[in-house]
């Protein structure tokens, strides 16, 4: 296990260094550098001011210079100063992540609990009028804009029926309510924003679980378990079932870049003061050290998320303790 | 070979709705400039905000603009879109992964590593910095698009390639002297294509996806060029007196992206050998 982990461990360094070599790139594909931008914004700036300007972010060195500064920045965990209002990026971002990981969370657990009995379901008659519906189903999540999605639940739920809310996480001076009633407000906040979230992400968990159903029920053991007169229902859930559902973990940690992605269009159309929203209110004022300490952020976020889903697969699945450690 | 395949998808009732709005889809884009009823870009500020009625099936939009028409008009972006992002995240992934099945070693490593720290960044984030820095428009969009979604692809080949490299018939053309530009696009790409037009498929549907977010989000196809993610994002502004804004082109694109991916599946089923030896 140890070593496992230790190997594991090493095998993210040179992935953090390319993370960072592509942030690096991807701000520097940028026409003129962030000092003319500032001077756009106020065009009395003399020469001199622009000068002073170039040099405070280092826009003055080579290239690769001002890489392995930024890098060494990076390495002391500091992301640098805002353009925009000017603090720290590390304290904009710690303010709203929590917001955006609970959102992700609560969505992953809600496609985890939708998805597998929709696979199993699928795997079991298929071909079926049930398969062929749960197919049409979640592939209607996996096509549908979800931003229009969003939209349309906020005027039918929201505006006409008036049962949600449609804004932000928390009503104005929920601080002052019981904690009971606080909770209830949060939930009623959350409902459509991760709802409509799991939604998109049915397809790919469903789908992998009905295909990796679909390949085990033909595996010589459930003949076996048949052919010994076990009920069905034990067959499917004691044998079937734990196997099927092994390499699924592994998607898990897949499905994380696609939904931290998604929360900048559900943060900003639900008003949800989280890091997506920060992330767009940033590339829209070309607010660079923010966006690129979101970018850096956001792909750390994921690797520990890959890192979480192979550590469980490694735990749950014996075989591969056993080939790996030989 | 391509018969059955033909079959066994005309065979699948929802794939055959899929292609045939595909292709409805496809003549509506080509000959948009025939069938429109009104100007896309005409404005016209008597008739502002005006709802769906015999005139305007779709309604108006806020300058007087005819949505129908915009719609039409609208077809062509994402089409284009969809296609040309499409074909640039498929060439640069069947490139890039057969390359590294081929050669394997250090090779390899290195491509796969760079589809590890490409498949890290949360997808809309990368498009959108990008996109936010340089100034968005439809060839950087697309360039865009196609450049962050090869990773799947170039797995995909490379686990193609890893397991066609060693079979007979191309070590037969190895050892008679071929050289590995010709065994890679003439004995081993030819039969790793089935996955690939598979995920090609996919491909154009997410493609459409991503760039209607992106003009939803304004960061895409920029006013007065009419895109259905544009119509929406300016529809969103006015959804409590004219819904028919948001309303026409959310299906739009519903519809198209849906009809991508269920022929996709279809054709993923129909392309499966292992199903067809079920078949037999």
């Amino acid at each position: 296990m140890l070593s496992y982990l230790v190997k594991r461990f090493f095998l993210m360094i040179p992935i953090l260094i390319g993370i960072t070599l592509i942030c690096f790139i991807v701000i520097n594909l940028a026409p003129g550098s962030p000092a003319t931008f500032q001077e756009e914004l106020s065009p009395k700036a003399s020469p001199e001011a622009a000068e002073a300007l170039k040099k405070l972010y280092g826009l003055d060195k080579p290239l690769h210079e001002r890489y392995f500064n930024w890098l060494k920045m990076i390495i002391t965990l500091d992301l640098g100063k805002s353009f925009v209002d000017g603090r720290a990026v590390k304290d904009k971002v710690k303010e709203r992540l929590p917001i955006t990981v609970t959102l992700n969370l609560l969505s992953l657990l809600l496609i985890f609990i939708i998805s597998i009995p929709i696979g199993i379901y699928s795997a079991l008659k298929p071909g079926s009028l049930i398969d062929r519906s749960l197919t049409v189903f979640v592939f209607t999540g996996f096509s549908v804009p979800t931003f229009w999605l969003a939209l349309i639940a906020m005027i039918i739920f929201g505006v006409n029926l008036g049962w949600l809310p449609i804004s932000g996480i928390q009503s104005i001076g929920a601080e002052t309510l019981p904690f009971k009633d606080r909770i209830i407000d949060w939930i009623k906040h959350l409902i459509m924003p991760v709802t409509i979230m799991s939604f998109a992400g049915l397809a790919g968990m469903s789908r992998y679980t009905r295909s990796s159903m679909l390949e085990v029920l033909k595996q010589d053991y459930i003949r076996t378990a048949r052919a010994k007169g076990l009920p069905e229902n034990v067959v499917i859930v004691k044998h079937a079932l734990r196997n099927a559902l092994l390499p699924v973990v592994t998607l898990l940690g897949l499905a994380i870049p696609g939904l931290i992605g998604g929360s900048v269009i559900f943060e900003s159309i639900f008003s949800i003061p989280g890091m997506g929203q920060l992330f767009y209110s940033s590339a829209m004022s070309r607010d660079y050290p923010t966006i690129m300490g979101i970018l850096i952020i956001g792909a750390f976020l994921t690797l520990i998320g890959n890192l979480i889903a192979d550590i469980a697969y490694f735990l749950v699945d014996p075989r591969i303790r056993v080939k790996k450690d030989v | 070979m391509f018969k059955i395949i033909l079959l066994r998808i005309l065979s699948n009732t929802i794939a055959v709705i899929g292609i045939c709005f595909i292709l409805m889809i496809v003549l509506i884009a080509l000959l948009a400039p025939v069938i429109v009823p009104y100007d896309p870009y005409k404005i016209n500020v008597y008739r502002v905000l005006e709802p769906p009625s015999k005139d305007h099936f779709f309604g108006t939009d806020e300058l007087g603009r005819d949505v129908l028409s915009r719609i039409i008009y609208g077809a062509r972006v994402s089409l284009k879109v969809g296609i040309i992002a499409m074909g640039i995240a498929i060439i640069t992934g069947t490139l890039l992964g057969s390359i590294a099945g081929y050669y394997g070693g250090f090779i390899d490593s290195l491509i796969m590593r760079i589809v590890d720290v490409m498949l890290s960044f949360p997808t809309l984030f990368l498009i959108l910095a990008i996109v936010a820095v340089l100034e968005p428009n439809i060839y950087i969009i697309m360039a865009v698009i196609g450049l962050t979604g090869w990773m799947d692809v170039a797995r995909l080949v490379r686990a193609e390639v890893l397991s066609l490299k060693e079979r007979e018939f191309v070590l037969a053309s190895k050892a008679m002297g071929a050289s590995s530009f010709r065994i890679i696009f003439k004995h081993i790409l030819p039969n790793a294509i089935y996955p690939v037009i598979v995920a090609a498929t996919f491909a154009v549907g997410g493609a459409i996806l991503i760039e209607s977010g992106l003009s939803f989000l304004g960061l895409g196809i920029q006013p007065p060029e009419p895109s259905w993610g544009g119509i929406l994002s300016v529809g969103k502004d006015y959804i409590t007196v004219a819904w028919w804004m948001s309303f026409f082109p959310g299906i739009a694109i519903f519809l198209t992206v849906l009809s991508f991916n269920l022929f996709g599946e279809a054709l993923r089923d129909a392309l499966d050998p292992k199903k067809w030896a079920e078949d037999l």
